[in-house]
């Protein structure tokens, strides 16, 4: 059985940042493995510990820098990795999940895995729609947002994460793409001796042509990039930890609240 | 080719109120582009929903009567195959988690550009939508490089649509191709509900990931005692198992609407705040002051909540 795993890098802005143009200011981003594609990652090993002959092969589209992020995933236990990049890519501000798709989809096409495993939503983008948009791309079954999941035979029992506490259970029909929430398992921290066999283990850099893929111009792009204006007033309370606690103190006895 | 696609969003048999908003976000739409709103209601009981989302600024509404609930593979192939008949400029639908589930194929198929999650549009000339990116700390404006494109809207951005609506209602013949449902729901589960409920309590002290480690909790726990107030949490400290899922505050968790709010160490995330935005009085301890939780609450301390939280405690001891 194979298992591929889309695992994207995402950035983090620091608590205080400048925006310059339609970016921020690299300096105040931090890279590292997405959230949910850390959950991904761990599911997909966990399968390969229960089972004989399960092979683990992550996916990203994402400059060099974010073979740090990759290496995290092999170490963590899948077997290699796969990276998609070039200068068309790194051209465009917003890649759109069709774009994502057709990329990821070319990778599956070569790989054939039984099982694809995406994360709900990358941190920073958010659009939360890739692994849906790589299915219907790959003529897969899907299911966004899964939070269980059972392998039976060609069938994959999930649990649905649904809205205020409710879970649809579902039945999908393998091959699939399956969008992993967090919370589905929990993700394990590389050990050192992962950490050195990942160093070794095979990383390929593909460029869209050797996938057969031509991109177009970029569909999206970004026309501005603010802190939001804040709408509410917040009153805060300033002077050091103790006398701004103290104040609050005051407020919510004001409030009625005390024991 | 200017008229707008919206689909409504049901669960269990029950319209979702974003459905409404959807009308809302697709009527605007259609006065930009003077074209006609048409909705697409598909899976449940289609007739008593059509009738409920027949609302003021609906023109048509379209029918698809298949199964009891929501199959994702139903509504890609139904979306797809009335989106040929209809020629829509945009489609338009919730950015639930059903709207996660076939927006992306149904975008794919019609080769429409996906933006998710807007919160505001501006389609007068082309189009161009408001989203947030990094963690909601920014605002991009998306521009969309095509004449069509797919939406989903972020819930609670819209004002419902309200009023009576003189809508066509077509039952709408879509051939759903069996052999390409390759996903059947089965049963649905509830969170189980342990000996606390944090939607009761008039006070929650609430805790995110800004707590770093399970032992500080009693930080958590000690100044909820001092306060005789409920502790909750944001989804990673859930996630973690550290503590149990009724005490999650947010989308997925329970919806909270206590006098005060005390969210310790929490960031202000969507999906969080959706849980809580209702909250009388909301207080926030965060270090970050680009943390979004700061757009929202009352009042607030930018400070290290391990300094903030035993100095606060102290305060009621
Ligand atoms: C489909 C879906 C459903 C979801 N449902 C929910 C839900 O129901 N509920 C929910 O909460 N989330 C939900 N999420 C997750 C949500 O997107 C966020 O990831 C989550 O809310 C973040 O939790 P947090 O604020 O605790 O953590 P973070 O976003 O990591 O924030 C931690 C905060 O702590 C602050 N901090 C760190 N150290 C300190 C310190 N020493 N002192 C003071 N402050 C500090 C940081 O500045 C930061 O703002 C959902 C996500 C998806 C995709
Ligand atoms: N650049 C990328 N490379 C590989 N996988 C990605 C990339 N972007 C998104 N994904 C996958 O798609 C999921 C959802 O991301 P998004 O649709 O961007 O919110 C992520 O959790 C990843 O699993």
């Amino acid at each position: 059985m194979k298992i591929l795993v889309t695992v994207s890098e995402v950035a983090e802005a620091d608590d205080e940042f400048e925006i310059d143009g339609l970016s921020i200011d690299d300096r105040y981003l931090t890279y590292d493995l997405n959230e949910w594609d850390d959950y991904a990652i761990e599911e997909a090993v966990q399968i390969s510990e229960s089972r004989d002959d399960v092979e683990v092969v992550t996916v990203t589209i994402g400059p060099e820098r974010a073979e740090e992020t990759i290496r995290q995933g092999l170490a963590k236990g899948a077997d290699r990795a796969v990276r998609v990049w070039d200068d068309s890519i790194e051209g465009s501000d917003l890649l759109d999940s069709n774009t994502k798709g057709e990329l990821l989809a070319a990778v599956a096409e070569e790989e054939e895995p039984d099982l694809i495993l995406a994360g709900v939503q990358s941190g920073d983008m958010a659009f939360a729609s890739t692994g849906v948009a790589l299915a219907s791309t790959l003529g897969y079954e899907w299911g966004a947002v899964v939070n269980n999941l059972e392998l039976d035979g060609d069938m994959a029992n999930v649990h649905r994460e649904l809205e205020g506490g409710v879970e649809e259970l579902t039945e999908v029909e393998l091959p699939a793409v399956l969008t992993i929430q967090t919370g589905i398992n929990e993700p394990r921290y590389a050990s050192l001796r992962g950490i050195r066999q990942a160093q070794s283990k095979p990383l390929d850099v593909k460029a869209p042509e050797d996938l057969g893929v031509e991109l177009g111009e970029s569909v999206l792009s970004l026309t501005s990039l603010e802190e939001p204006e804040t709408e509410s007033n917040v009153e805060l309370f300033e002077g050091g930890a103790e006398d701004s606690a103290g104040q609050l103190a005051n407020l919510l006895r004001e409030k009625g609240v005390d024991a | 080719m200017s008229d707008i696609l919206a689909v409504t969003d049901h669960r269990r048999g029950d319209l979702r109120e974003v459905s409404f908003e959807t009308i809302t976000a697709g009527r605007e739409l259609a006065d930009t582009t003077g074209g006609d709103l048409h909705l697409a209601v598909i899976n449940g009981d289609v007739e008593s929903f059509a009738e409920s989302v027949n609302r003021d600024g609906v023109d048509v509404i379209h029918t698809v009567e298949h199964g009891d609930d929501f199959n994702h593979n139903v509504y890609t192939q139904a979306l797809e195959q009335l989106s040929t008949d209809i020629d829509p400029k945009y489609v338009v639908a919730p950015h639930s988690v059903n709207g996660l589930d076939y927006a992306p194929a149904v975008a794919q198929r019609l080769d429409y550009p996906l933006i998710t999650d807007a919160i505001g549009f501006d389609a007068a000339d082309s189009l161009t939508v408001t989203r947030e990116l990094y963690n909601g700390k920014t605002e991009a404006g998306v521009s969309v490089a095509e004449d069509n494109a797919f939406l989903t809207i972020r819930p609670g951005e819209w004002e419902p649509a309200e009023g009576d609506g003189s809508a066509t209602i077509d039952a709408f013949d879509a051939a759903i191709d069996e052999a390409d449902v390759g996903s059947t729901v089965t049963g649905f589960e509830e969170v189980g509900s342990g000996d606390v409920d944090i939607s009761e309590a008039d006070v929650l002290v609430s805790v995110g990931r800004g707590i770093e480690d399970e032992d500080n909790l009693d930080l958590i726990f000690d100044l909820a005692d001092a306060l005789d107030a409920t502790v909750s949490s944001s989804r990673p400290i859930v996630d973690n198992g550290w503590l149990p899922q009724d005490r999650q505050v947010g989308q997925s968790g329970k919806s909270v609407t206590p006098e005060v709010y005390l969210a310790i160490g929490i960031s202000g995330a969507v999906q969080h705040v959706a849980g809580m935005k209702s909250a009388e009085t909301i207080i926030a301890v965060n270090n970050d002051p680009s943390a979004p939780i700061y757009d929202l609450a009352d009042y607030g301390i930018v400070d290290d909540l391990f300094d903030v939280v035993p100095a606060l405690t102290e305060e009621f001891q």
